[in-house]
């Protein structure tokens, strides 16, 4: 039978690839015309292309046409032209972000510093918390019980950042004792853990109480969330390797440590290196609803750097390209955290 | 022995019961909170009086909002933007994850990689910007002057929800679609009958992640939506805090409620129909990151 040219390409099931079709009328065909064959296998599939189109298109579009834009960070800003046409500036923008010396370049390094400062206070205080509460929820042996729990701390993380900054907003609130200051700077003061005046004047207003007032929030916000995939990893734990550990003597700190932890380590492993991955995406929509001029020295970070000289102001290629380097570094970090990720547990991230 | 072990469970079992009742009550309170700060008279709100029950009972506060337009405006906006930006994500993602899903599909890895790339890097604030201006000239052009079309069709997509629907895709056993092909079932036929029945509830897990996305939305909805009666309720609710510290200002405020009160009765209602669905969606929520953290 003569071999059908559209099937030039055989699908191997055990390398889980193509293999051409060893017969040598249809690849001397193959090596003839490559692209008309693959234009026929596309044919003989059409539907399925036609099915991916519309996504390829949005993310044609919407992510990579941007990215695009994002050469104007090489080039003279021109609102005019567009960024094709602009000329050509080489690393100038870098190079007075980077080396300027001047007021705009400190507010760089200013903002970089806080980018990576913000993300580390996260990590550092973010992360154990979803932990410990899993192992909380562990010792909660009444489901109903467990389930009340659970829903409370969820709660905070149905509403939208919006909501959630104006409510911290609203608790944190300048304003005297007569005139509607928030409750939790009120409390905070009447057990002296800040000091009248600095209430009085709001914490928002503080450039020393943002990146505690950042971080509470964030914990506040996802801590209960987070802990869904530590749980998960907690109850799958078989109750015998308790039971085993308890009749060696082991007490409730041993059993953690020799039972709970080892079973858990791969989720937070995997955990612990994507919130690395991602520790330059730091939630500029957050920082930009919390921020204001006077807390700029501690909550500033580059997309909001970026947001004040590209969108508020008209410096696009200054901004462009400070975006470009945090983007970039945030990438390796991204890279690099799946790779290890892939070596040390064969979970890939992505 | 056997004492001993006791005390060590009994002991981290007070303190797993007492930190978890404070934290949840932290959680808590703060909703409490902004519900008896709204309802409550004005001095009472001024002179911090609230701690936890309401005082002076008002409901004018709740009254003023329902009575305002814009606000009424602001929420149906959302819900147009939720309902067919989650529809239109999910068409889109649906159909692609489908044929990601698919061994046979030519140039495979280029297009997971084309997928995934995004994920990795990310223009920026300044370059999209410049990308929805002239997308915003596009439509123009062909005649949708409302923005909120904007926001529907050029926002919200996320490579991460189309990798789950493709993994659930892959998932379905290829013997139930074998046996679909024989009985004659075209590939949409396939994708309808076998492939959207099979994964339920990672697409309602997926339509929930685009939902809430869409709900929440506020900063690219605020920089390209220039018309306030186009606004969504996330953007009201912030250009009403942004304009609070006039109206607390405004000569001849004579309310019975304090100007604080408004601003926890919007917060209050933006919450509530959240609160209203949470029983019913939060299981898929959990589900969801179960799904994230087992990825292979």
């Amino acid at each position: 039978m003569k071999a059908k040219a559209a099937d030039f390409l055989i699908y191997d099931e055990a390398t889980d690839s193509y293999r051409e079709n060893p017969e040598q009328a249809v690849r001397d065909d193959v090596e003839k015309h490559y692209w008309l064959h693959v234009g026929r296998t596309i044919l003989k599939d059409w539907r399925l292309y036609i099915m991916l189109i519309p996504m390829l298109l949005v993310f044609l579009f919407w992510r990579y046409f941007p990215m695009y834009e994002l050469l104007g960070c090489f080039k003279v800003s021109d609102e005019v032209l567009p960024v094709s046409q602009q000329l050509f500036s080489g690393f100038s923008y870098f190079k007075r972000l980077l080396v300027g010396g001047d007021d705009l370049s400190r507010e760089f390094w200013r903002a970089m510093r806080n980018t990576f400062i913000l993300s580390f206070y996260g990590l550092c205080f973010g992360f154990p918390m979803p932990i410990i509460l899993a192992l909380f929820f562990n010792e909660i042996k009444s489901n109903i019980a467990r389930s009340v729990y659970q829903v409370l701390t969820y709660l905070p993380k149905f509403m939208s950042t919006v909501v959630m900054t104006s409510l911290v907003v609203m608790l944190v609130k300048q304003g005297s004792l007569t005139s509607g200051m928030g409750i939790v700077s009120q409390a905070l003061a009447s057990l002296g853990w800040v000091s009248q005046d600095v209430a009085n004047s709001g914490l928002l207003n503080n450039p020393a109480f943002f990146r505690p007032v950042y971080i509470i929030s964030g914990i506040w916000e996802g801590a209960g969330y987070d802990s869904i995939v530590f749980f998960a990893a907690i109850i799958a734990i078989s109750p015998t390797s308790y039971e085993a550990a308890q009749i060696d003597g082991a007490g409730k700190m041993a059993q953690m440590r020799y039972v709970v932890l080892p079973s858990i380590l791969s989720t937070i492993v995997i955990m612990l290196i994507t919130r690395i991955g991602s520790l330059l995406n730091i939630g500029y929509e957050k920082v930009l609803l919390l921020y204001n001029t006077s807390t700029y020295v501690t909550a500033d970070v580059v997309s909001t750097f970026a947001q004040r000289y590209g969108l508020a102001g008209a410096a696009k290629g200054i901004a462009s390209a400070a975006e470009m380097m945090n983007n970039v570094v945030g990438m390796l970090l991204v890279i690099g955290a799946n790779t290890i990720a892939r070596k040390a547990s064969d979970v890939s991230l992505y | 022995m056997k004492r001993k072990l006791e005390i060590s469970e009994l002991i981290f079992k007070i303190i797993s019961y007492t930190l978890l009742t404070v934290f949840a009550l932290a959680c808590l309170y703060p909703f409490v909170y902004a519900i008896s700060a709204a309802v409550s008279g004005r001095s009472a709100v001024e002179y911090g009086q609230i701690v936890l029950f309401p005082k002076d009972v008002q409901f004018d506060a709740f009254k003023r909002m329902f009575s305002d337009n814009m606000f009424w405006n602001a929420y149906s906006n959302t819900l147009f933007i939720t309902f067919y930006g989650t529809v239109w994500a999910l068409l889109y993602s649906i159909l692609g994850a489908y044929a990601l899903s698919k061994r046979r599909l030519l140039f495979r890895k280029f297009f997971n990689f084309f997928l995934v790339f995004t994920m990795w890097f990310a223009a920026g604030i300044v370059p999209q910007y410049l990308n929805y201006l002239d997308t915003q000239k596009v439509f123009m052009s062909v005649g949708i002057t409302d923005d909120k079309w904007l926001v529907v069709i050029a926002m919200g997509m996320a490579a991460m929800n189309i990798i789950l629907l493709r993994n659930a895709f892959e998932g379905v056993p290829s013997e139930i679609e074998e046996a679909a092909i024989v009985d004659g079932a075209s590939e949409f036929q396939v994708l309808s009958k076998v492939y959207l029945p099979m994964s339920k509830s990672t697409i309602a897990t997926v339509a929930l992640f685009f939902g809430i996305s869409r709900w929440n939305g506020y900063f690219w909805a605020r920089q390209m939506i220039s018309n306030s009666n186009e606004h969504p309720l996330q953007v009201f609710i912030r250009l009403r805090l942004e304009e609070f510290t006039d109206a607390e200002a405004m000569a001849g405020w004579n309310q019975p409620y304090a100007s604080d009160s408004v601003i926890y009765a919007l917060i209050v209602c933006s919450i509530v129909p959240i609160l209203i669905i949470y029983p019913f969606i939060q299981k898929y929520f959990a589900k969801g990151t179960n799904v994230g953290g087992v990825k292979e």
